[in-house]
């Protein structure tokens, strides 16, 4: 410092500036920095409580419901009658996934929507790395919600059912496979809501789009003769993905195994139609 | 250092940006100018990788952006769109940008204090007003601590005061050897920061030169002289290199390619009385609008004063 006084002659260029940082871009940082994104918005939060929710509650209003027609001795539709305390518990995964695999689509087509994109591309211009980890901490997000909810609906759903017919511990062959297939099927269908975002670029698209497959194609095969519908029903990413989280399989389903390779497949169809627009576009 | 070679964007039919050559060189301020559709977001967003050029290229310190290991620290964009998430505070905006690249929190920090976003920092950038908007998107834009600046119509929506600082941001960025590529409507605006300009009309490039020449380019000055004989004055005055204009009926002649000393002498050489002889100097933004007029691509309609001559 006390240099700068004694040379009165410095000409009047710029001084020597500091070596610049070496900043770069790296796969971890991006990914760093998605997870960042993730929890500074509100409706992550308000979006993942929602999701445990329904799934933590829907599973115990089921186990009240069966206990207490049970207790009535009221008539029990067939798939009440068969139930477990596994199939009550995780009842309110249709409703989890909803909100999970909405949350999903926001992640990325959120940004697009808003225009963020703009600022996340002009940081990570080899853009692919945006997508790999939006869907890696999403879903990782996702999965680890949706095991803790399948636990705790378990947990207090099994105590509700105990000592009817349907009453199961976690030591019951097949629980805990059930449990953690319902935390990783909600996972990628959070994943798969991501994908569908970033393809579509629009929240209404990729939402309608994810609901379509989840929820309305499967009662659209019903209108075709049954022979097709046997072939095409297990392999749809609702029933493909049921598979996964089911305690019991019959003819007519997929093994945990097969469900689960099948649904990985609809995932990584979703990435890459993602992954290929978001390469060929503008934004 | 910008550099764009044949660079060219189709839309469909529309051709937004038409082969543009030019070269953005560091040191100075660099003014990309041209009327509303004229092509320059669609550039600035093609020099950033936003947009893929249809041909032609463009490169940033020698390699395409998308090339660069720290993008943020090669170009820091401003781009006329809002690119920020709503939901999310300046802070965090700027973190997560700042995440991808390593660049530390102090860094952050600084930038939010350069833009003079502290009291707002921590709050939602949806509720921000357009000029705050923008005073964080080029907290962004100077984040990576990039060796070129690149806004677009950075003064849009700010107060005369966030007006004059961006003036001197941008001086100062200039004076330490950045790179520094401004966009603007308004010549006015780029006048008082630029000393290069970059002219497009429908995605061409119209000139590339610096303020002096384009002055001096645009036909220079004109004589405005008022005579009871303008008919008279006029074959005097005419010559090579003269060009004069005036309307029946009125008394004033405009002359250009001639000083206001030569034609009061040649008018009193031939006896002609002159009640007025007075010189009009070419205003920047009249040489801008004489440039771009056939390019303009929305005409408003109140200039249609030449048709209503009936009336007079």
């Amino acid at each position: 410092m006390s240099t700068l006084t004694a040379t009165p002659g410095t000409p009047e260029t710029t001084p020597a500036a500091p070596p610049r940082p070496a900043y770069r871009v790296t796969g971890r940082r991006v990914l760093s920095s998605e997870w960042a994104k993730l929890w500074s918005l509100r409706s992550t939060w308000i979006t993942l409580g929602l999701g445990l929710l329904f799934l933590v509650a829907f599973g115990v209003i089921a186990a009240s419901h069966y206990k207490s027609n049970l207790d009535s001795g009221r008539h029990m539709d067939r798939d009440f009658a068969t139930a477990s305390a596994v199939s009550l518990s995780l009842f309110g995964t249709n409703f989890a996934q909803l909100a999970l695999g909405v949350l999903g689509v926001l992640v990325t087509a959120g940004e697009y929507s808003t225009g963020m994109i703009r600022s996340t591309l002009a940081a990570v211009p080899r853009r692919l790395p945006v997508l790999w980890s939006k869907a890696a901490v999403y879903g990782l997000v996702a999965l680890v919600i949706a095991t803790v909810g399948a636990f705790v609906a378990f947990l207090v759903g099994s105590r509700i059912v105990s000592g009817t017919p349907a009453a199961m511990g976690l030591g019951h062959a097949g629980v805990v496979r059930s449990l953690l297939g319902a935390g990783l099927y909600l996972g990628l269908v959070g994943v798969i809501g991501a994908a569908l975002g970033a393809l579509l670029r629009s929240v209404a698209g990729g939402i309608s789009v994810l609901v379509a497959a989840l929820m309305l194609v499967p009662g659209l095969i019903s209108l075709l003769p049954s022979s097709w519908q046997d072939n095409i029903n297990p392999y749809l990413p609702s029933n493909a993905g049921e598979s996964v989280f089911a305690l019991t399989h019959d003819s007519t389903t997929l093994s945990p195994g097969a469900g689960l390779l099948v649904f990985l497949g609809w995932t990584a169809l979703a990435l890459a139609g993602a992954a290929y627009r978001l390469l060929r576009s503008d934004v | 250092m910008i550099e764009s070679q044949q660079l060219t964007k189709r839309y469909g039919e529309k051709t937004a940006v038409d082969g543009l050559d030019f070269t953005v060189k560091p040191g100075t301020v660099t003014g990309f100018l041209g009327p509303n559709g004229a092509g320059k977001s669609t550039t600035m967003r093609m020099i950033v990788g936003l947009d893929a050029p249809t041909s032609g290229s463009v490169t940033v310190n020698g390699q395409r952006y998308a090339r660069h290991q720290a993008p943020l620290q090669e170009v820091g964009a401003l781009l006329e769109a809002k690119s920020i998430h709503p939901g999310r505070s300046a802070y965090n905006h700027l973190r997560a940008l700042a995440l991808t690249h390593g660049i530390p929190r102090r860094r952050v920090d600084e930038v939010v204090e350069l833009a003079g976003l502290s009291s707002v920092a921590k709050k939602r950038a949806g509720a921000f007003s357009l000029g705050m908007g923008q005073r964080l998107g080029i907290a962004a834009a100077l984040l990576g601590d990039p060796q070129t600046v690149m806004l677009d119509e950075p003064v849009n929506g700010l107060d005369p005061e966030g007006v004059l600082w961006i003036r001197n941001l941008l001086t100062s960025l200039a004076a330490e050897g950045r790179t520094v590529f401004v966009s603007s409507h308004l010549m006015s605006e780029v006048a008082l920061v630029a000393d290069h300009l970059i002219i497009v009309g429908r995605g061409r490039l119209l000139a590339d030169t610096t303020v002096q020449d384009l002055v001096r380019e645009a036909g220079g000055d004109t004589v405005k002289v008022a005579t009871d004989d303008p008919a008279r004055l006029r074959d005097v005055l005419a010559g090579p290199g003269v060009e004069i204009t005036g309307r029946i009926g009125s008394e004033a002649l405009q002359v250009t390619g001639m000083s206001a000393r030569e034609i009061g002498l040649k008018a009193s050489e031939h006896g002609i009385p002159l009640f007025e002889l007075t010189t009009k100097a070419v205003s920047l933004e009249e040489a801008f609008m004489e440039l771009t007029r056939d390019a303009v691509e929305y005409h408003g309609s109140t200039t249609g004063t030449e048709t209503s001559g009936s009336a007079a």
